[in-house]
């Protein structure tokens, strides 16, 4: 056997230059050959720690397998009995926080580019059409179509009931048509999972905002038997500093919501408008502020900074994704916090007042509080604003339903296990229970509340 | 998909229709709105629920071609489909019984104000409505608000009808002779609601009015309807529209409605090239 290549197959990127100007996928994926090359570095583990650190327990060695005698077809049957949605998580998820961080070529050399492979099987292998089961009548409501509200209809549905998927918006996919933006996670690779899902009988009804068109206890009384809520963390922080509400300023879901869901950078093709500005501001550290940053770039901005309080180590945002920001020329200003946005006089932004940080005592988990420097105050002369610190739960639902219970940041409480929560019927997963976490940890909660709400509803029978 | 089953002109630029949307009327309450959206390249707005029936299924919109979405609208004819309709959005009118209510509609904003005149009505409120328009043309549904009124009051800003003057002239001659006045809700243009506010503020009238900002989703997701409302930020879609109208900031309201300036021209003309390039 010949020595394994510590270093992985690289993927082809569009070059940073180019890519900053227009919304094409960056990342351009393996082609068959670079693939199966990827998998032969694979060990196929007889224990592999890959799997434990996969959120739904993707079967990794059995899948790099297949890809190694070139059978994408079964690779991607592989996947998709555990991940329903891997032409998404492939791209997306923090791989060097899951499976990949815990794989034992890691230890020495590069890990096996698991997330690598598993969009190359989502891009190549194909699956017939799933047989429609035959319904068994029982009628469930998911509410919300991101990645858990979809996970969890594909589950049940497959598991012969009628499944029924309310969402607020035109368009399903939730974070993944509204947040992420196309180059990192083009709409048509949604919009096919999305059909997957519909093609196994799931109903997906939109426009209906769940605690205005109908209440959860509505729903019951419509003969729902059990309800998933899914409704994700979407309602926007922002941090109460002077200026906030200057025009130019934009919370984070807005500005991508323009750009992805409504497609403001076609304007006027499409009617949704969105100021292209010249120099623009992002506040915070996470994906979030990086798709941000990346999208106001390709707007046409000459200069973007990303302005975080904590040094480049504690920036939750993916790694892959903050190298492809700087490659891409986001200035990064670390342990940089905002005080207030300048107006220029007509109401507009004109900058934004910052002060320096230095990192003072560390938690146990390593996370080191920052803390101003005296007198450090500097201005950044931007026109634009973007805030992208975080979201917490929309509280419309909790508010329309008296007997769920919510914990002090407002999410849902629901058992870790089951997603059972206060409300008898009622399951919630994903960021309405977590906050705002991964697609996968979302996928999985879907997942391990599709087993219990089977089982409830066969206890009910 | 909603379909528009009645279009009415009750104005130059201020159309009314009626709406197939059952999910909507089987809820809406006073003081709701819907976002709606015209085809896939569509701009989402939002448009009050002026009147609704629970049992046809259906919901009245009246609106004031002002820009192209509103202007696309007020193209279409009956039995054309809403291509999306999502509603009922934000906190329903707080109605009680209080006593004398007295409701100030300016343009279109009268026909927002309907629903919460009637719910007042029907609370068991003496209500006064005063509605008002550029002149006699701009009046729209007099009939409507005098039937549930207990007193109408109409000014047009020319005198061509009514009490010639703005909807402040006899609210202010009511708060001069000392009549009992218990609430005052306006709707209408952002500075009709704000001169309404600046009066009844200096004699302690409580006062309700409905903004009007800049709104994408509709549900709290975006945060680009946030208004100044005694110097807390909130959401207009999902803490209002209604609010105390002598704490909230009108001039930054104002300021924000005109953040898309530029572009609502843009807009405007590439619509009227594709008009001309159609006929
Ligand atoms: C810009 C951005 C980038 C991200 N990047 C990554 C990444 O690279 N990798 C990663 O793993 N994670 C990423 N995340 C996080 C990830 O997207 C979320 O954790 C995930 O989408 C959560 O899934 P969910 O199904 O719980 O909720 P969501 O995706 O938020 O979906 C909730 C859905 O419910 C709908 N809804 C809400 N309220 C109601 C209601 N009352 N009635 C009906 N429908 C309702 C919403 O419209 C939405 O469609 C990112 C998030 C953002 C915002
Ligand atoms: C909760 C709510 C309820 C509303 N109810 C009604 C209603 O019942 N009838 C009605 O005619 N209008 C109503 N509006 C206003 C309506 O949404 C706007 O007129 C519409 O969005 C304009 O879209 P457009 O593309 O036609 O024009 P645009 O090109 O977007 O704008 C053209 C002009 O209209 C002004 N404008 C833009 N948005 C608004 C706004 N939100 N409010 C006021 N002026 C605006 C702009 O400053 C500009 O001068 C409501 C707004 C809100 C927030
Ligand atoms: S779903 Fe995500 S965590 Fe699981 S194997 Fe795939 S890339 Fe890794
Ligand atoms: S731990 Fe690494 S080498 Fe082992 S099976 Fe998993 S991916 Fe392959
Ligand atoms: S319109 Fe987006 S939060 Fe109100």
């Amino acid at each position: 056997m010949p020595a394994i290549n510590p270093k992985q197959v690289s993927m082809s990127k569009q070059q940073p230059a180019e890519r900053a100007r227009n919304f094409k996928e960056v990342a351009l994926g393996y082609t068959k050959e670079e693939a199966i090359l990827e998998a032969k570095r694979c060990l196929g583990c007889k224990k592999p720690f890959c799997v434990e650190g996969c959120p739904v327990s993707v079967d990794i060695p059995q899948f790099i397998a297949s890809v190694m005698e070139g059978d994408f077809n079964g690779a991607l049957q592989i996947i998709k009995s555990k991940n329903s949605l891997p032409g998404v998580c492939g791209r997306v998820c923090p791989q060097e926080d899951q499976c990949e961080k815990v794989c034992i070529l890691g230890r020495k050399n590069e890990p096996v580019s698991i997330g690598r492979l598993e969009r190359a099987v989502a891009d190549f292998g194909k699956i017939g059409i799933p047989v429609k089961r035959e319904t068994n009548g029982i009628k469930v409501a998911v509410v919300g179509a991101g990645p858990a509200g979809l996970t969890i209809a594909g589950d049940l549905a497959g598991m012969g009931y009628q499944v029924t998927v309310f969402e607020a918006l035109h368009k399903p996919g939730g974070v993944l048509v509204y947040g992420i933006p196309e180059f990192r996670l083009p709409k048509i690779i949604v919009e096919q999972e999305v059909e997957y899902i519909k093609t196994l009988g799931v109903e997906l009804k939109l426009d209906q905002l769940i605690g205005r068109t109908f209440t959860l206890d509505e729903l019951k009384k419509y003969g729902y038997r059990a309800i998933f809520v899914a409704s994700g963390a979407g309602f926007p922080k922002f941090m109460n500093i002077p200026g906030e509400n200057l025009n130019g300023v934009y919370s984070a879901n807005e500005f991508l919501t323009r750009v992805n869901l409504m497609k403001a950078y076609c304007f006027p093709e499409y009617d949704t408008p969105i100021k292209a500005a010249k120099k623009v501001a992002v506040v915070g550290g996470g994906n979030v502020a990086m798709d941000s940053a990346r999208t106001a770039l390709r707007l046409g901005a000459e200069k973007v900074y990303n302005v975080y309080r904590r040094s480049r180590k504690e920036m939750p945002a993916r790694l892959e994704e903050v190298e492809n920001a700087i490659e891409e020329g986001i200035a990064m200003e670390f342990l940089v916090n905002p005080l207030r946005i300048m107006d220029d006089g007509n109401g507009w932004v004109k900058g934004l007042e910052c002060i320096r940080m230095e990192l003072g005592a560390c938690d146990e988990s390593g996370r080191c509080r920052p803390i101003p420097l005296k007198s450090s105050e500097f201005i950044l002369e931007v026109d634009q604003v973007i805030m992208a610190i975080g979201t917490s739960a929309n509280p419309l639902i909790s508010a329309t339903t008296p007997d769920l219970k919510t914990n002090k940041w407002g999410y849902l409480e629901a058992d870790e296990n089951t997603g059972q929560t206060a409300k008898e019927g009622v399951f919630a997963g994903g960021d309405i229970v977590t906050g705002s976490a991964t697609v996968i940890s979302a996928m999985g909660a879907a997942r391990k509340s599709a087993q219990a709400i089977d089982q409830y509803l066969k206890k009910l029978k | 998909m909603p379909k528009i089953i009645k279009r009415k002109q009750l104005a130059p630029k201020i159309v009314h229709i009626d709406i197939q949307a059952p999910d909507v009327a089987r809820t809406v309450q006073p003081g709701q709105f819907v976002i709606l959206r015209l085809h896939e390249q569509g701009e989402r707005i939002p448009l009050t629920v002026a009147d609704f029936s629970r049992q046809a299924g259906t919901i009245s919109i009246i609106f004031q071609e002002v820009g192209k979405t509103t202007i696309d609208l007020g193209a279409m004819k009956e039995q054309d489909n809403i291509h999306n309709l999502l509603g009922p959005l934000g906190q329903p009118t707080h109605i009680a019984k209080l006593g004398t209510v007295v409701c100030v509609g300016g343009g279109v904003g009268t026909a927002s104000m309907h629903p919460i005149t009637r719910a007042f009505k029907e609370a068991g409120n003496k209500v006064i409505s005063i509605i008002g328009g550029r002149n006699k043309e701009f009046i729209i549904w007099e009939k409507e608000i005098g039937a549930i009124s207990d007193q109408l009051i109409i000014t047009t800003d020319d005198g061509s009808y009514g009490v010639k003057g703005l909807v402040t002239k006899p609210l202010e001659e009511m708060i001069r002779r000392q009549e009992k006045i218990d609430l005052v809700v306006a709707i209408g243009p952002v500075i009709m609601m704000k001169a309404v506010s600046h009066l009844t503020k200096s004699c302690g009238i409580k006062t309700m009015v409905s903004l009007n900002p800049i709104m994408l989703d509709g549900t709290g997701m975006c945060g680009v309807c946030r208004v100044s409302v005694n110097n807390e930020t909130k959401f207009a879609c999902f803490h209002g529209p209604d609010f105390d109208g002598h704490l909230v900031d009108f001039d930054l309201l104002m300021k924000r409605l005109g953040t898309y300036k530029t572009e609502e021209k843009i807009s405007i003309e590439k619509c009227e090239r594709c008009e001309n390039a159609s006929h």
